[in-house]
Parts: C-alpha cells; sequence; structure tokens
C-alpha cells in the first residue's frame, strides 16, 4: 500500500494537520445533527481525508466499508430518454460520485442520484429514520444549471440526505449553494506541518530522516501534502538511507515543461513553434490537465524573465487562460500564449540589444 | 446510524416574522398592508430591494394572514425560481391557477378571507422576458379573482407593461440597530453568548442582509458551539481575514513583482476564495487616501475583468495575479498599456 493511503488519518482524532477543523467537526455531528457542508480548499490539503474521516464518526466503521459500482441511469427528459454511466463509491450510509464526469448531462445525474436516494430511505434497527450522506467532488466543475438544479433538490429533499460537497475554488461554485451549506476552508498544511507528518511517517516506517532534508521535500512540494508523501516515498526507494544531498526529483512533466520553456527562450521563430506544439501535444495526450500546464509554463518563463516583462507575460497568461476556458481546443490557446510570448520576446531583445 | 431529530429547521425560518405588523423597518408597506388586512381590498403588488430586506416574508405573511392555514393551499400559489417557470408554465399553470373563481367574501375563523387569489412569483428578475410579456394580459383578464406579488431584487429587469400595473413598493437595508436588536433577540432565544465585537462583525460582513447574518450565526453556532467570538464568524462566512489584504496591498505597493507573486501564491494554498478577494481589495483601494483617482480607476477596471473572467470559469491563481500586476503598474505609474 501506498504511504498516503496508508498513513491517511482514519478518524477525526487522528488528524494531524487540520486538527482543529477536526474537532469542531466532531463537536458538530455529535449533536446529531448535520448540516449540508462544502469543504473547499487547494489540493492536497486533506478535504477528502476530513470527509472520510467525518463519515467514520457518523456511521461507525461500516462507513470504510465501500465497494465501486459503474451505474447506469436512464433519465427522461421530455421527448426522449438518456443514457447516462457513472462509477460510484457507496457504502450502507453514503454514496461518493464525481457528477462532472458525465460532462455537459450532469444536471440529470445530480438530480437522478438525489431522488434515489430520497426514496430508499435507511432505517435502523431501531426503527428510527435517519439520513443517508452524498459526497459529491469537483463539485466546482459542475456546470451553471446542474448548481442550479442541485439547491432546488438540496432543500427538496433535506430530511433525507445530507450533502457533502467538495472542490477546489469556492468561486466558482454558486452563491445560492454556498449560502445553503456550512462552508468549511482547509487551507494547504504550512512546510512545517508537512514536516512534521514527514517525521512522523519516517518514525512509523523505522527510517532516518534528516531534518534538512524533510524540509526540502516540503519545500519542494508546494504545501501539497499528498505530494510530499508520495515525492519522501520515491526517494525512500531511490536511495537509502537518505543523505543531505539526494536529489528530489521532479515530476517528469514539470521538466518537460521546463524544457518548452528554455526552448521557446532561445529561440523565436515559427519552426520553433512548430516544434514546441509537437511538445504541447504530447503532454495533453498523457492528460496534463491544460490550465496545469500554462500555469507551469507561466511558472518557468517568470523564473527567467527580466522584471519588466514579468507583468506583460502573466497578463498575457491570464488572458489565454480564460479564452481557454471558453474555447473548446485547449492546444490552440496554449499555442497562441507561446505564440505571443514570442513576439513580446524577440521585440523585447530587439529593443534593448538592437 | 445517525438519527434526526427534529430541529433541523433553519433559523432563517424558525424567526421568520409571522404576521405583517412584525416585518422590521418597512414602514410604508406595513401600513399598507395593514389597512388591507381591515378592509379586504388589494392591488397587485410589486416588492424590490435588496436581499434579506423581508420581501418574501412580507409576503408569505400577508398571505398567511388573509388566508388562515386552511385556505391557504388553495388560495395562494407560490412560485420562486428553482421552479419551472417558462413561458409554458405562465400559459399552463399559473392561468389555470388564475382563471379558478372563488366563493364570495365571508370571513372564515376570524380571517379575512377576501374573494381573490394570490400568486406570489419569487425572484421574478429572473423570469425571461417572453414569459413576463405573456402574465400581462392574464394580469388584467383574472384581476377580478386574482392579485399577483412579484418579488425581485432588481426592478429594472421587470418589464414597464408589468411595474406599471403593480404597486411597487422598495425595501430598505436593515440599519444597524435593527439588525442588531434582531440578532441578539435570537441569540437569546437559542442561549448563544455573543460579544459587542462580534456583533458587529456580524453586521460588516452581512452589509444589511439579515438572512445571510442569521445564517452565519447558525453555522458558527454549529461548528463552535454556544460562546462565539467575531474571528468564528469570519471563519464561516468565507470572508477574507483583513490582515490578508492588507498583507497583498502592501505587497503591491512595493512594486517588487516576485514579492507579489509570492503572496498570490500564499493566498491561494490558503484557499481563499478569488472573488471574495477581489471584493474587499475593491473595498480597501477605495477607501485608501495616498492613492489617487486616476490609479484607483485603472485598478477598479481590471478588477471588473477579473471578476468576469473568473464568473467564466478562469484559473483563480491567473486572475488574481494579473489584478496584482496591474495594481503594482498603476501604484508605480508605470505607462498603461505595454511596451512590447
Amino acid at each position: 500500500m501506498l504511504w498516503v493511503d496508508k498513513y491517511r488519518p482514519k478518524t477525526l482524532d487522528h488528524v494531524m494537520v487540520h486538527s482543529d477543523t477536526a474537532q469542531n467537526l466532531k463537536k458538530l455531528v455529535s449533536e446529531h445533527d448535520c448540516p449540508h457542508l462544502l469543504f473547499y480548499g487547494p489540493s492536497g490539503s486533506g478535504k477528502k481525508t476530513l470527509i472520510m474521516a467525518l463519515l467514520r464518526q457518523m456511521f461507525g466503521p461500516g462507513a470504510e466499508k465501500v465497494k465501486v459500482e459503474n451505474r447506469a441511469w436512464k433519465v427522461d427528459a421530455g421527448s426522449r430518454s438518456i443514457d447516462l454511466e457513472l462509477t460510484t463509491l457507496s457504502s450502507a450510509n453514503h454514496i461518493e460520485m464525481t457528477p462532472s464526469d458525465a460532462g455537459f448531462q450532469d444536471r440529470y445525474i445530480v438530480q437522478e442520484i438525489i431522488k434515489e436516494m430520497a426514496k430508499n430511505r435507511p432505517i435502523d434497527t431501531k426503527g428510527k429514520k435517519g439520513f443517508k450522506v452524498l459526497v459529491l467532488n469537483d463539485v466546482d466543475k459542475l456546470s451553471r444549471e446542474a448548481q442550479h438544479s442541485l439547491r432546488r433538490t438540496m432543500e427538496k429533499y433535506s430530511a433525507y440526505c445530507r450533502l457533502i460537497l467538495c472542490c477546489n475554488s469556492s468561486s466558482r461554485v454558486t452563491e445560492a449553494i454556498r449560502s445553503r451549506c456550512l462552508n468549511v476552508r482547509v487551507n494547504a498544511p504550512s512546510e512545517e506541518q508537512i514536516v512534521d507528518v514527514l517525521q512522523f511517517i519516517g518514525k512509523k516506517e523505522g527510517l532516518q530522516l534528516p531534518s534538512s532534508f524533510a524540509a526540502r521535500i516540503a519545500e519542494k512540494s508546494n504545501r501539497n501534502l499528498r505530494r510530499a508523501i508520495l515525492s519522501f516515498e520515491t526517494c525512500r526507494v531511490q536511495q537509502y538511507p537518505f543523505t543531505d544531498k539526494q536529489t528530489i526529483s521532479p515530476m517528469d512533466w514539470e521538466e518537460y515543461v521546463s524544457e518548452i520553456a528554455s526552448d521557446i527562450m532561445k529561440e523565436q521563430s515559427p519552426k520553433r513553434l512548430f516544434q514546441v506544439r509537437g511538445k504541447l501535444y504530447e503532454l495533453l495526450i498523457n492528460c496534463i490537465p491544460p490550465e496545469i500546464i500554462l500555469k507551469r509554463l507561466l511558472y518557468e518563463l517568470l523564473r527567467k524573465l527580466d522584471a519588466e516583462l514579468k507583468h506583460e507575460v502573466c497578463h498575457w497568461a491570464a488572458y489565454y487562460e480564460h479564452r481557454m476556458r471558453l474555447g473548446q481546443k485547449a492546444i490552440f490557446h496554449i499555442e497562441a500564449f507561446v505564440a505571443k510570448f514570442m513576439s513580446v520576446y524577440k521585440s523585447f531583445l530587439i529593443a534593448t540589444f538592437g | 446510524m445517525a438519527p434526526i431529530i427534529q430541529s433541523t429547521q433553519p433559523w432563517v425560518e424558525k424567526y421568520r416574522p409571522k404576521q405583517v405588523k412584525d416585518v422590521a423597518h418597512q414602514e410604508e408597506v406595513v401600513r399598507v398592508l395593514t389597512n388591507t388586512l381591515e378592509t379586504g381590498s388589494c392591488p397587485h403588488m410589486l416588492f424590490y430591494g435588496p436581499p434579506g430586506t423581508g420581501k418574501t416574508t412580507t409576503a408569505l405573511a400577508i398571505a398567511h394572514q388573509l388566508f388562515g392555514p386552511e385556505l391557504y393551499k388553495s388560495r395562494v400559489l407560490e412560485l420562486n425560481a428553482s421552479d419551472d417557470r417558462g413561458i409554458n408554465v405562465v400559459r399552463t399553470k399559473i392561468k389555470d391557477f388564475a382563471a379558478v373563481a372563488v366563493g364570495t367574501n365571508q370571513r372564515k375563523n376570524g380571517y379575512p378571507c377576501p374573494p381573490y387569489k394570490i400568486i406570489v412569483l419569487d425572484e421574478a428578475d429572473s423570469m425571461t422576458e417572453d414569459a413576463q410579456n405573456a402574465l400581462r394580459r392574464t394580469m388584467e383578464t383574472y384581476s377580478k379573482v386574482t392579485r399577483f406579488f412579484f418579488i425581485c431584487n432588481y426592478i429594472s429587469r421587470i418589464i414597464e407593461p408589468l411595474a406599471s400595473r403593480c404597486a411597487k413598493f422598495r425595501f430598505k437595508p436593515l440599519t444597524e440597530e435593527i439588525m442588531s436588536s434582531r440578532i441578539l433577540y435570537i441569540c437569546k432565544e437559542e442561549g448563544i453568548y455573543l460579544d459587542a465585537e462580534g456583533l458587529s462583525t456580524l453586521s460588516t460582513i452581512s452589509q444589511g442582509d439579515l438572512r445571510r447574518a442569521i445564517t452565519y450565526l447558525q453555522s458558527a453556532a454549529r461548528l463552535f458551539g454556544s460562546s462565539i467570538s467575531s474571528k468564528d464568524l469570519i471563519s464561516v462566512s468565507g470572508i477574507v481575514p483583513a490582515e490578508v489584504v492588507e498583507a497583498l496591498l502592501k505587497a503591491c505597493k512595493s512594486g517588487n513583482f516576485d514579492l507579489a507573486n509570492k503572496e498570490v501564491n500564499n493566498f491561494i494554498a490558503e484557499g481563499y476564495p478569488v472573488s471574495q478577494m477581489l471584493t474587499q481589495l475593491f473595498e480597501a483601494i477605495v477607501e485608501e487616501n495616498d492613492i489617487s483617482d486616476e490609479q484607483k480607476a485603472r485598478i477598479s477596471k481590471k478588477l471588473g475583468e477579473a471578476d468576469k473572467c473568473l464568473v467564466d470559469g478562469a484559473d483563480e491563481y491567473l486572475q488574481l495575479l494579473g489584478v496584482v500586476s496591474i495594481t503594482i503598474q498603476a501604484l508605480c505609474n508605470m505607462p498603461e498599456g505595454f511596451a512590447y
């Protein structure tokens, strides 16, 4: 088992990084009352861990017995019927899913599932009525319509089911949904906290972890705990005992992007643009999300640029990322950014050096 | 299995005024409606004003007071934005309901029960123009047996022909004193301790919206227990703490792009919503004294653009970085537009 999963805290008491949030959540469900919840924060900050621990707190160990299902729904939408398929993770008391996977038909998924949950209302041994929990991931990627229908269903079936929503950016979740949920902000752990966690894992595994090395892993991880643990494990495989100077290998796609960045800096010509296009395609077909490529590219370029150009370059990055969101094919917009950068950089060079 | 208990009702519903005379701060409307209660005559109404000022509450209260619980179901139709209100619904459901005749004026169980029905169209500004147009004739044809209550935030989005058929009432934002007294009342009922600082924070972050204030209060009470500080309220409301905004502004003033970039990275890692940050940054910049009007205008323009981009779903980090970059340029009086 990977260390990330092995050392994932199972209960709210064992949560290391957001212990105060965990305690508050515990208090929240101990009163047998749970509002709808919205967890938001950057990736690798522990949203999912908190949610799973919370479910366990509510339903006992049964919440961990989950089965993966590929379910199909048939939805009647006026004149035609739509077939939908989605992978769900469910236990007796909760269902977890990522409705945005259904693309533009996410609205039907949201409506169908909640209706279905409302139909099969769980009753415990004492004959008391209870509620089920529906965990929805990536709500910020849901379409506007889906979010609107979510808000209606949230109210309509609130007696039988509670929603736990999980997203990265709460700006993209409509105000109507945010105001109906208890918002829980999960911030990324600080570097010291990451070091603490790494030391904890090191101790459990019986490893000698020099503190300077742990600090370097934490620094490289960009305050992403999952990534820190993964790279810690990678380093363990590569070389043990650890030395202070041991290299922490970056992700291969990051290296690739930095290669692209230095390519663009070296030469600005249509020919080079054509070569870069091939590399961008390579990244895209390996399922690296386009906005991440663009952000990383910007990061690499900003590191190499003169101060006076930085403003302009970051303006164009934001401009093309926005266009990418509105358009369909990501490659056009990334390439447009590269071309724009080349033009800006070239005219800068001509103006400076003649 | 977690059992359900009955206290799950949101406080917003629990403490919603049940009678028209309990509605705070809207004397004009209350006077007209009290009159209605006595005489039974009522024009079509149009309530407009910012959210959380009591528009829906007033409409529901008058409907309840006119008809009482028994007749309420058959006499009042309530539709809000979450119901389908396309042109088809207007043509069928609303028209059918409006067309039904009702008995003559007879008092029942002490309720006036005037001889008409009420249709409450909540959030009417989100109805399409076509649907609103389809309503015009319906309103007149059935005016004998039906009264319409329109509720909206922006009166400009109601088409003129509809607005001219109604008596218009503007709901004012609640003043701080009224809000405080209401909040303190709820605190007393629920056994919550809220200090003076928390109370003033609550009025600031809710900006005259009583519903929002009560929601924040309930969330905080659920999460942090019965003693609530102003910090707890800020954390449930998703407001960015003032010192974080200041830190970002300070980084901008330094004119150092890398420093500001680092600050933006930190901000994203802390997980605050960027749209909220833009609002607060805007307030901070407008209030700042040592920024010239021209600089303010330049920054505000960018803030508007970034907000639109965020609504379109653009990346938070890049947009905030864009705003910060323009702010630096404006504050350091760099020329507008790009050199290359």
